[in-house]
């Protein structure tokens, strides 16, 4: 990686490795986030999500590697770097006993970069983007779930800053809060904010990140742009026709190798005839190929590789925590 | 502050009941709103959203702890917990107004009935010991445990705080709490030492009488006195309290610190520890009460309490700055 390359990242890191006594939480990952960009960082539970997310804040110090966020070596620039960034870490934390705004303007209190002067405001407008403003008010400890959530946003957003990392930000949200969630997310990154979100929640990750990383037991299985990943997933094409033997024979003939059908047909009712294809085969042309062979073509498509089928290819499909 | 939500605006969100108070985050009004992307130029506010090149010196976060610590129900129970020991002890003579045993009780307890004003000193005597080191136990046990207990410790160290400031901004509000906790026991004696005793000038251990305005400024340097008696003990609470993410754990360690500590300073065996032991002075300000003032006493606990703040602050600096926070 050049030294031009590193300025454009928002979070760069070269052999980060995280370690509670003997288990490896974290091992030896190479993250690059590039500025602007909102990068979904994946994986299951226990897979160092979170402990990566505390290394990168400077909460805990990592056993090895490197790390530089907005091109700050960490941990030696932290006080510099910490203020140009927004926070939400494994949910939120506040005092119960205060209320909501009492609690955002203590956290704003605390940094010394940001005006006193416009406190109230601020507070105010970020209580008003996340929806809270009508329960400002209310001590936290009559907060919901989902509110307590919210403020947890909300003190990420107390001043405009260049990165913002969400650590499961819809974690017990409603359906309206993970849509004005995503939103958010857009928002920010008009504003040329870089968003850093981690979740296993895939739907959501594949609506809102332009990027991707994907962890499996503390290792980095993949990162890289979503089309990039995706393309390293498997397309496949998917015929409906009640002629599936000649459609198979069509498909070996253009050198594809249909998959094992779940039904045969009986020249009548629609069965579905499968195959993995790959970019140099124009899905057209498997379409002319058929009807030139005279098969009844009644439904046609090429299924992308969702992100889901990647990260189950990724990660395994087994249930259980590995570590 | 529920008062604040109007339930009339329920209908108006799709989402009803417990809820209505939120609204759809920044739903639509995003465009207009002051923090997004195309608005932000014409906003009035907007150029106070620019960082600051240069941090400010922080006060207002030293002003949140305070309040936040003086606005804790916990806090003022333990305030009223300690007024009410002068109370109790002017009630009790009072009643008993045959007047107590010679040598029996605490010093000066045969005063009280002479002067009111002698109900504050009896009250901080029986204090020292347990009630006083209970509550500091409380508040400086509770620095940092309690943050990260509440999990409010990673979001303020990434606000960024920076760790010593936070440590330096908890000391100096448990140090507050210490000056209040005397204060209360001195002024809530003194107020009640009025109402049921007479009250005039006072007479010294030196045999001097000094007027009451003047006892008044004696009984402020005994505050002073105690107050700085347990700042040893609140930075030995604030340093177990960064050993661990439990804070009632903390707050029990720091009394029982305090309970073994007067143990040792009571067994005649260990006279060459005592002058080391941060409790060793805590009852030695009668000296205050001469006329003139024999400062010797203030002084040697004066230097030693700050040695003690010096040495622990240093330990709880050293824990803190480099402990991971995973709370
Ligand atoms: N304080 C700790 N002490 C010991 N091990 C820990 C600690 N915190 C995390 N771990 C271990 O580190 C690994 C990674 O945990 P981490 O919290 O980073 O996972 P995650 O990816 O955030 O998971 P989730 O999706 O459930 O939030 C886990 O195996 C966990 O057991
Ligand atoms: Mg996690």
């Amino acid at each position: 990686m050049t030294a031009g390359a590193g300025a454009e990242l928002a979070i760069e890191t070269h052999g980060l490795t995280k370690t509670f006594g003997k288990q490896t939480a974290v091992n030896g990952i190479d993250l690059a986030v590039p500025r602007g960009s909102v990068f979904g960082f994946l994986g299951p539970n226990g897979s160092g999500k979170t402990t990566t997310i505390r290394v990168l804040l400077g909460l805990a110090s990592a056993t090895s590697g490197e790390v530089s966020v907005l091109g700050q070596p960490l941990p030696g620039r932290l006080a510099s770097v910490l203020p140009r960034v927004g926070a939400l870490i494994e949910g939120p934390g506040f005092y119960p006993f205060l209320s909501g705004q009492a609690n955002l303007r203590r956290l704003d209190s605390a940094d010394r970069y940001v005006s006193s002067s416009t406190r109230h405001a601020r507070v105010d407008a970020a209580l008003e983007r996340v929806g809270l403003s009508h329960a400002a008010g209310k001590k936290v400890k009559a907060y919901s779930l989902g509110m307590k959530q919210r403020l947890g946003i909300a003190n990420a957003l107390l001043t405009p800053r260049d990165l913002i990392v969400l650590d499961e930000p819809t974690n017990g949200l409603d359906p309206q809060g993970t849509r004005e969630v995503r939103n958010l997310v857009r928002s920010l990154t008009a504003e040329g904010t870089t968003v850093f979100v981690s979740s296993h929640l895939l739907a959501e990750i594949e609506q809102i990140c332009t990027h991707a990383a994907v962890m499996r037991a503390g290792n980095l299985v993949a990162q890289g742009s979503l089309d990039d990943l995706r393309r390293a997933g498997q397309a496949r094409v998917r015929v409906l026709t009640p002629d599936d033997l000649a459609a198979e024979q069509v498909l070996r003939r253009l050198g594809l190798v249909p998959e094992h059908p779940d039904a045969r047909g009986d020249g009548h009712a629609d069965v579905t005839v499968s195959a993995p294809i790959t970019d140099d085969l124009a899905p057209d042309t498997v379409v002319s190929a058929l009807v030139a062979a005279g098969v009844r073509v009644r439904g046609f498509e090429v299924e992308r590789a969702t992100l889901e089928d990647l990260f189950v290819a990724l990660t395994g499909e087994g249930f259980d925590v590995v570590q | 502050m529920s008062s604040e939500i109007a339930p009339e605006s329920a209908p108006e969100h799709p989402n009803a009941g417990d809820t209505a108070a939120v609204q759809p985050l920044a739903a639509g009004a995003s465009a207009e709103h002051p923090l997004s992307a195309g608005a932000s130029t014409e906003h009035p506010l907007d150029g106070a959203y620019v960082a600051l090149a240069r941090p400010r010196a922080g006060w207002a976060f030293l002003g949140s702890e305070i309040a936040v610590l003086f606005r804790r129900r916990r806090t003022w129970v333990m305030l009223i917990a300690l007024a009410a020991i002068p109370v109790l002890i002017a009630v009790a003579v009072r009643i008993s107004s045959a007047g107590s045993t010679p040598g029996r009780g605490p010093a000066f307890l045969g005063q009280i009935t002479n002067n009111g004003l002698f109900v504050g000193l009896v009250a901080l005597i029986i204090c020292i010991p347990l009630f006083l080191p209970l509550t500091i136990g409380v508040v400086a046990g509770d620095t940092i445990a309690g943050e990260a207990s509440s999990s409010t410790l990673r979001y303020l160290l990434v606000a960024p705080v920076g760790r010593a400031r936070l440590l330096l901004v908890k000391f100096v509000a448990a140090a507050a709490f210490c000056v209040a906790a005397t204060l209360v026991i001195i002024v809530a004696g003194a107020l009640i030492g009025a109402a049921l005793f007479p009250i005039g000038s006072v007479t010294l251990l030196s045999g001097d009488t000094v007027s009451l305005g003047e006892a008044g400024v004696r009984a402020l340097l005994i505050a002073a006195y105690v107050t700085l008696s347990l700042l040893g003990l609140t930075a030995i609470g604030m340093f177990i309290s960064t050993l661990t993410d439990i804070p009632v754990g903390a707050m029990a360690a720091t009394v029982v610190v305090s309970i073994i500590s007067q143990v040792l300073d009571s067994l005649p065996q260990l006279d060459w520890l005592h002058p080391w032991l941060f409790t060793h002075y805590w009852l030695d300000f009668a000296d205050l009460l001469r006329q003139p003032i024999d400062w010797s006493s203030f002084g040697s606990n004066a230097l030693l309490q700050l040695a003690y703040v010096a040495v622990f602050g240093a330990l709880a600096f050293g824990r803190f700055s480099t402990k991971d926070i995973l709370s």
